[in-house]
C-alpha cells in the first residue's frame, strides 16, 4: 500500500465499486485529517468520505462523475508537504496531457447470456424495479403506504425508497422507530381497517421479532373469521446472506415462510420478475412475503429488461431450455446456476433451468413436465439445507413423476452451520457455481 | 323526559350485562356437557366493563380483545346464536366453526377479534387507529388487553407509535387481579398499570371496572380525547373474574373466600339493578328481562346445538382469498 495515495473505499458490507459523485477538494488544497475529500457513490447510497490524515492534495487520479471504480483503486495522489504549492506546479498538474482517466467497469455481464436485447425495453437493476413497482402501485391507489425504518428520510437503507418521500409524503412514506413486532402487528391492523401496507424489514432477519404477527396474524385471520377478513400486506426487505456480516445478519428464510398456509412466498431473481411480481403482490389481497436479495440488487446478472407486465403469483420461469437435465432454483440460486450451466456447456450438457420465483404457491406442474422431458433434476437454493425447499420438492417429484427420473434428485444448498464471518470461511458455507457443476455431472453420470 | 331517556338507555345497558352473564353461564354449562371443546374463557364478573365502554362506542369505531372475548362480542350487537355455534365448532358460527372461542369476527360490527395470543392485538388495534387516522375518518379503535398481557413488550411499542403519531386508540387494560394464576403483585414491578403510559406521554386513568356509569364516563373523556386529534388514553378498569382462567383452572391461587366477597359487595349487575330501583324501577320489569334473557341464551344453545358440524370440504377454503 502506498502512503502517498488515498484509495476507493469500501463504504459498506457489498460495495465492491464506487463512483466519485462529487470532488470537494481541488489540486493544491492542504486538508486536515477529518476534512471532507469527495462524495462517493456506494451501492446503498451517497456518502461523504473523508481524509484520515493531513496532507496536500497533488493530484486527483480520476474524473468526477465517473463510476465502477474498484475499491482500493488510488483515487488520489497526496504529499505530506504542508505549504501550498507553487502556481506553476498546479498549472502543470492541470495539464491537459494529465487528465485523469476514465475506469472502465469490467464486471462480467452475464446479461448476455440469457436475454435477447429489445432495444425498445429498458433495462433496470432489481434496486430500481422494486422502486418503480412501489411507485407505480402508489399512484394507482391511495391506500397503498410503505412503512420500516429509515424508509423515507433516508431514503431507504438500502436504496430502493429512494425518491418515493419526495413524491408521495410522509404520510405514505413512513418512518418507523426500530419496533418490528410493533409495526409489523400496526401493519396488520391498518390492513383490516381497509390500507394497503408495504412493509419494509432492513433485512428479513429482524422479521424474527415480527414473526408472531405474521405467522399468528396476516397468515391466520381469514381462516378463523371464516373467510371475513383478510389482510392484504406485503412484507418486504433483503434476504439471505449479504456479505461478511455473519450469522445474525445472513440467513435466508424462505422455508420457513413458504411451510405456512395463509401466506403467499416470492423470492425474484431478475428485475423484471421483481417489478412484475411486487405489484401483484401489492393487488393481492392476500398477505405476501416478498424476499429480495441485497447481493442482487445492483448485480449485473439480475438486471433486465422491463416489460411492464404483471406477472403472476405461483408461475415458475424456464429461463434456458435444455434436454439433459432440470435445475430448479430461485432468487440467488439462479446467479449460480447460470454460471455453472456456461461450464457445462463446455462438456456439451444441456441445463434446462426453472426459476421458480413463487414458493407458495409452488409451480409444480412446470417442475413436472421439465423433468418428464429431461429425466434429471437438481434443486439450487441458498437457504439450509434441512427442511429446504428442495427436500420438499424432492419428496413432490417421486411421488408424482418417480417414474420418470433416470437418477435421483441432488439437493444443492448452503451448508448447514450458521454462517461465519471470515471471508473462506463464508464463499464455503454459500453455494457455489462449481458445486453445482459438479452435481450436473453426477446426476448426468458424467465422466 | 331527559330522565326517562336515560333510565330507558341504564336498563340496557343493565339487559347488556345480563345477557352477558347468562350467556357465559349457558357456555360453562355446555362446557361442562363436552359440547365446546378446546380452551373457553369466561367473562362473568367483568360485565361493566365491555358495557360501559360501548355505552360510547359510535358507528365505525372498532373493537378489538384477547381470548376472553364473547361478551366483547355480545355487547356489540353479534348474534348470541352465532357466537354459541362458534363454540360448539358448528358451520352457522361466526367462524364457520374454524374459530372457536378465541377467534371470532364480524366486519358488519367493527368487531376485530378475538385474539388468541397474548398482547397480539395491541399493537393491531393500534394499526386499525393508523387506519383511521389515514382515512380522517374520525374513529376510535377500542383495544382491550389484561393485567397479564400489560407485561409483553409490544404494548410498548404499541404505545410508542400511537403516541408519536397521535392514533386515536382507547387502550383499556382489563384488571382481573390474575394473569392465570399469577396475581398482579407477583407479576408485574410497578401494579399501577394506568401510570405505564407515563413514559410516553399517553394519559391514564383509574377506573372501578364494576360500576358501568363509571365505565362509560371515563371512556366517554378518552374517546373525546382521541377524536380531537390528542392522541391514545389509557383506561385500566379495576375488575374481577369469578370463574377460573379457563374451563380447566382449579383456581388454587385465590380463596373461595375472596371470591365470594367481591360476588357480595361489587358485583356490577346486583349493585346496577339496585342503583336502577332506587331511580324508581319496580322489580317487575326485571323479572321481565330476566325472563326475556334467558329464552334469548337458550334459543341460542338450541341454535348451536342444533347446527351441523362443518362440511369437510371446507378445510380447504377461506385459507386464501380469490383477487
Amino acid at each position: 500500500m502506498n502512503s502517498n495515495e488515498i484509495l476507493m473505499p469500501a463504504l459498506s458490507p457489498t460495495m465492491e465499486e464506487g463512483g466519485i459523485a462529487k470532488w470537494l477538494v481541488k489540486e493544491g488544497d492542504i486538508i486536515k485529517a477529518g476534512d471532507l475529500i469527495a462524495e462517493i457513490e456506494t451501492d446503498k447510497a451517497i456518502m461523504e468520505f473523508e481524509s484520515t490524515v493531513d496532507c496536500t492534495i497533488s493530484k486527483l487520479l480520476v474524473e468526477e462523475g465517473t463510476n465502477h471504480i474498484k475499491v482500493n483503486t488510488p483515487i488520489v495522489k497526496i504529499n505530506d508537504d504542508l505549504n501550498p504549492l507553487p502556481i506553476k506546479n498546479l498549472n502543470k498538474e492541470n495539464d491537459k496531457k494529465n487528465k485523469p482517466k476514465k475506469i472502465i467497469n469490467t464486471q462480467n455481464d452475464l446479461h448476455d447470456i440469457k436475454f435477447e436485447k429489445n432495444e425498445n425495453l429498458k433495462i433496470l437493476t432489481v434496486r430500481e424495479s422494486i422502486r418503480d413497482a412501489l411507485a407505480e402501485e402508489m399512484r394507482a391507489d391511495e391506500n397503498v403506504f410503505l412503512m420500516g425504518e429509515e424508509v423515507a428520510e433516508y431514503q431507504g437503507a438500502y436504496k430502493v425508497s429512494q425518491g418515493l418521500l419526495d413524491e408521495f409524503g410522509s404520510k405514505r412514506v413512513i418512518d418507523t422507530p426500530i419496533t418490528e413486532h410493533g409495526f409489523t402487528g400496526l401493519a396488520a391492523g391498518a390492513a383490516f381497517g381497509g390500507l394497503r401496507p408495504v412493509v419494509e424489514f432492513m433485512t428479513f432477519n429482524f422479521s424474527l421479532q415480527a414473526m408472531d404477527q405474521i405467522i399468528n396474524t396476516c397468515a391466520k385471520t381469514l381462516y378463523m373469521s371464516g373467510g371475513q377478513m383478510n389482510c392484504p400486506i406485503v412484507l418486504r426487505g433483503p434476504n439471505g446472506a449479504a456479505s461478511q456480516v455473519a450469522a445474525q445478519h445472513s440467513q435466508d428464510f424462505a422455508p420457513w415462510f413458504s411451510s405456512i398456509p395463509g401466506l403467499k412466498v416470492i423470492q425474484p431473481f431478475s428485475a423484471n420478475d421483481a417489478k412484475g411480481l411486487l405489484k401483484s403482490a401489492i393487488r393481492d389481497p392476500n398477505p405476501v412475503v416478498f424476499l429480495e436479495n441485497e447481493i442482487l440488487y445492483n448485480d449485473k446478472s439480475a438486471s433486465s429488461e422491463i416489460r411492464d407486465e404483471l406477472i403472476p403469483i405461483g408461475k415458475a420461469n424456464i429461463l434456458i431450455e435444455g434436454t439433459d437435465v432440470s435445475i430448479v432454483s430461485y432468487g440467488i440460486g439462479i446467479k449460480h446456476s447460470l454460471m455453472a450451466i456456461e461450464l457445462a456447456k463446455d462438456i456439451n450438457i444441456s441445463v434446462e433451468l426453472i426459476d421458480l420465483r413463487s414458493l407458495r404457491p409452488i409451480d409444480y406442474k412446470t417442475v413436472f413436465e421439465s423433468i418428464k422431458k429431461t429425466n434429471r433434476c437438481i434443486t439450487v437454493e441458498e437457504c439450509f439445507p434441512v427442511c429446504s425447499i428442495g427436500n420438499h420438492l424432492s419428496a413432490s417429484i417421486m411421488e408424482n413423476v418417480f417414474d420418470y427420473l433416470d437418477s435421483p434428485v441432488i439437493n444443492c444448498a448452503g451448508k448447514d452451520v450458521p454462517m461465519p464471518y471470515a471471508k473462506n470461511l463464508e464463499l464455503a458455507a454459500l453455494i457455489t457455481p462449481e458445486e453445482i457443476f459438479e452435481k450436473i455431472k453426477k446426476v448426468t453420470n458424467w465422466d | 323526559m331527559v330522565i326517562m331517556n336515560n333510565i330507558k338507555s341504564n336498563l340496557n345497558l343493565y339487559k347488556k350485562m345480563l345477557l352477558i352473564r347468562r350467556f357465559e353461564e349457558k357456555a360453562g354449562q355446555l362446557y361442562g356437557m363436552g359440547k365446546i371443546g378446546g380452551f373457553c374463557h369466561l367473562y362473568i364478573g367483568q360485565e361493566a366493563v365491555v358495557v360501559g365502554v360501548d355505552s360510547v362506542k359510535k358507528k365505525g369505531d372498532q373493537v378489538i380483545t384477547s381470548y376472553r372475548d364473547h361478551g366483547h362480542m355480545l355487547s356489540c350487537g353479534m348474534d348470541p346464536k352465532g357466537v354459541m355455534a362458534e363454540l360448539t365448532g358448528k358451520k352457522d358460527g361466526y367462524s364457520k366453526g374454524k374459530g372457536g372461542s378465541m377467534h371470532m369476527f364480524s366486519k358488519s360490527e367493527d368487531f376485530y377479534g378475538g385474539h388468541g395470543i397474548v398482547a397480539a392485538q395491541v399493537p393491531i388495534g393500534a394499526g386499525l387507529a393508523f387506519a383511521n387516522k389515514y382515512k380522517n375518518n374520525q374513529s376510535v379503535c377500542f383495544t382491550y388487553y389484561g393485567d397479564g398481557a400489560a407485561n409483553q413488550g409490544q404494548i410498548y411499542e404499541a404505545f410508542n407509535m400511537a403516541s408519536l403519531w397521535k392514533l386515536p386508540v382507547v387502550f383499556i387494560i382489563e384488571n382481573n387481579q390474575y394473569a392465570m394464576g399469577t396475581s398482579i403483585d407477583r407479576a408485574s414491578s410497578t401494579p399501577k398499570l394506568f401510570t405505564r403510559g407515563e413514559a410516553f406521554n399517553i394519559p391514564g386513568m383509574l377506573v372501578d371496572g364494576m360500576d358501568v356509569l363509571e365505565v362509560s364516563k371515563a371512556t366517554e373523556l378518552a374517546a373525546s380525547n382521541c377524536r380531537n386529534g390528542d392522541g391514545p388514553y389509557i383506561l385500566e378498569m379495576n375488575t374481577y373474574r369469578y370463574k377460573g382462567h379457563s374451563m380447566s383452572d382449579p383456581a388454587k391461587y385465590r380463596t373461595r373466600e375472596e371470591v365470594q366477597n367481591i360476588k357480595d359487595k361489587k358485583d356490577p349487575l346486583e349493585n346496577f339493578q339496585k342503583h336502577l330501583l332506587n331511580e324508581g324501577l319496580d322489580e317487575d320489569e326485571f323479572k321481565k328481562i330476566d325472563k326475556n334473557i334467558k329464552e334469548i341464551v337458550s334459543e341460542a344453545a338450541d341454535f348451536a346445538l342444533e347446527s351441523s358440524e362443518p362440511d369437510l370440504a371446507d378445510l380447504y377454503e377461506d385459507i386464501y382469498l380469490d383477487n
